[in-house]
């Protein structure tokens, strides 16, 4: 019995300290507005080759739904690869794709960070928010 | 205690009744499944369409032996290997794996004069075929062309022979439309675009050289971003050729061309080609409405100014996207009087044409005589996405990828995504 008291006590501080940290970082509707924008963004510049769906193209375009990179905590990563785009032969998630990625470095920070959190909040993603904060301190860093 | 064992097996019983009730009724389904009325193909009266093999792999170009084999060239190996052929031993219709092997993957596989020749993403090697039609040494071909190209984007190479002991290879462009920066808004056309020194073109090499490279060989046309599909036509001596158009024009120029526009351009086209032409990549593009070559947005076009004097112009032009992988000239005898001579072009469908619903995933049908088409090109056999409309390419089951004529004079069609291998026959009774 004590074990379990000491369990739910752990759940229960865990959940207290993780509640107020999430609402602190982003509120519904401001993730809900970013998603929002972050399609708009999507649909002009990302949608013709990952598709409508994320599903991407078989051999060509990687999907972007289910991808572990996408959802993954490196957002760095993902900031980069908007703003260089990508040609190298790289194998994601067991597969490899032929077509080069367009190069975004037109795009502002906040846009990078609302398509990034559309992406990784649409179809079957679900991963944390990317600020327009995070992309300025990333983009400082490439050359 | 008593009780509850006999429940225990009563309800063990009832499980197993059910699970074995259940069995037989998805044995009978599956059945029904697995052989459906043609394959599950949509072809014309008086064909007939039947899966002959199933399952091997990512499945490019075929190409059929006068005694009734059949090479396939792999995308991805399988097992280590990149080539499979294929026989009927038992007779029964359905055709067994006899053999695999070559150590490449690739798209390109043609026979010619007693030799299987077969190609990677940066090579091309040839085997000696027995009387049988089977390779006589599999594991140590002739390295005819080396080197060439190989840059992810459009790396396939596809191959066709003519009569006079040469092989042209497509090189196709790894680029869109020669941007500085590949597929990217704002990014300008290079000019002139130097892709074209080693690639967007068709180059001749000959067949019995031994590691031919670039300076071996001619460029024998240019101009062409990235053909897929091309053959040789034995009655007009010629060689012919498919080649897939560019992309993105609403995603790199929204100001001149919205999604709609985007999604029917450019043409994809199909050309007739002599020594020395040039098809105007990536200076041009073709317009089926407009019927012209309009100068490409990269190179100052505006979707109207026209372009391309010097260029070629297309025998037919199709709708945007679709992606013609295989052609393959009718020489048979077993199809009706219309298709001899005619053209068969697989189409591998669009993804370019998203948000609207993708195209393609069809073999199509363009009637010839004398070398020209001579009437409105029509889908011949259809239904290989096994769903109504595609909307996202990973929806269909099956896209069209390879094509080559049996000795009986049967058209078979592959499938690179489940690697299916299809027949289609005509009977007149």
């Amino acid at each position: 019995m004590k074990k379990i008291v000491g369990v739910f006590l752990i759940l229960s501080t865990t959940t207290a300290f993780m509640l107020p940290q999430k609402k602190a970082a982003v509120s519904q509707p401001t993730l809900k507005a970013a998603i929002e924008r972050g399609k708009t963004v999507y649909l002009q510049r990302c949608m013709a080759c990952h598709q409508m769906d994320g599903g991407g193209v078989p051999r060509l375009n990687p999907p972007l739904d289910g991808a572990s990179k996408v959802k993954g905590a490196d957002k760095v990563y993902l900031i980069r690869t908007v703003i260089k785009g990508m040609t190298e032969r790289v194998e994601i998630d067991g597969e490899y794709y032929d077509n080069n990625m367009s190069a975004n470095a037109d795009l502002t920070d906040v846009q990078i960070a609302d398509v990034l959190t559309y992406i990784r909040n649409s179809w079957s993603n679900k991963a944390s928010v990317v600020s327009a904060a995070e992309v300025k301190a990333a983009r400082a860093k490439i050359k | 205690m008593k009780k509850r064992v006999l429940l225990s097996l009563m309800l063990i019983g009832a499980t197993i009744s059910f699970v074995a009730a259940n069995d037989s009724t998805i044995a009978t389904v599956k059945k029904e499944v697995a052989d459906p009325v043609n394959a599950g193909l949509k072809i014309p009266g008086g064909f007939s369409a039947s899966v002959v093999a199933d399952n091997l792999g990512r499945a490019r170009h075929i190409v059929a032996t006068q005694q009734g084999g059949l090479y396939v060239k792999l995308e991805r190996l399988k097992e280590g290997k990149g080539i499979v052929y294929l026989k009927d031993a038992d007779g029964d219709g359905k055709m067994e794996i006899s053999k695999t092997f070559a150590n490449y993957y690739g798209t390109g596989i043609a026979i010619k004069n007693g030799y299987l020749y077969a190609s990677s993403d940066q090579d091309v090697y040839r085997y000696k075929l027995d009387d049988k039609g089977e390779v006589i040494d599999a594991e140590t071909p002739q390295r005819i062309v080396k080197g060439l190209w190989d840059k992810r984007q459009h790396a396939s190479k596809s191959i066709a022979l003519d009569d006079a002991g040469h092989i042209y290879v497509n090189i196709g462009a790894p680029s869109n439309s020669c941007q500085e920066v590949d597929r990217t808004k704002g990014s300008k056309g290079m000019y002139p675009c130097p892709i074209l020194d080693s690639a967007g073109g068709i180059w001749q090499f000959k067949v019995d050289q031994t590691d031919q490279g670039y300076h071996n060989g001619i460029r024998y046309a240019t101009g062409l971003r990235n053909v897929v599909g091309l053959d040789w036509n034995q009655q007009q001596n010629k060689l012919y050729v498919t080649m897939h158009g560019r992309d993105m024009l609403y995603t790199l120029y929204p100001e001149m061309f919205d999604t709609t526009v985007s999604a029917e351009l450019p043409s994809e086209t199909f050309y007739a080609i002599n020594k020395g032409d040039d098809a105007g990549w990536p200076y041009v593009y073709y317009d089926h409405f407009q019927q012209k070559k309009i100068q490409s947005p990269e190179y100052g076009g505006d979707g109207k100014k026209a372009g391309g004097e010097k260029a070629i112009d297309p025998l037919v032009a199709f709708p945007g996207h679709m992606a013609p992988n295989a052609l393959l000239f009718y020489t048979g005898n077993q199809f009706p009087e219309k298709y001899k001579q005619g053209a068969f072009i697989a189409f591998h469908g669009s993804w370019n044409r998203s948000p609207l619903p993708q195209e393609g995933y069809y073999v199509v049908f363009v009637p010839f005589k004398d070398g020209k088409p001579n009437g409105k090109w029509e889908v011949f056999a259809d239904g290989f996405s096994g769903t109504g409309v595609v909307k996202n390419p990973r929806d269909a089951q099956h896209r069209p990828c390879g094509l080559t004529q049996g000795p009986d004079g049967s058209l078979y069609v592959s499938d690179d995504v489940k690697g299916t291998i299809y027949k289609i026959s005509y009977s007149s009774k």
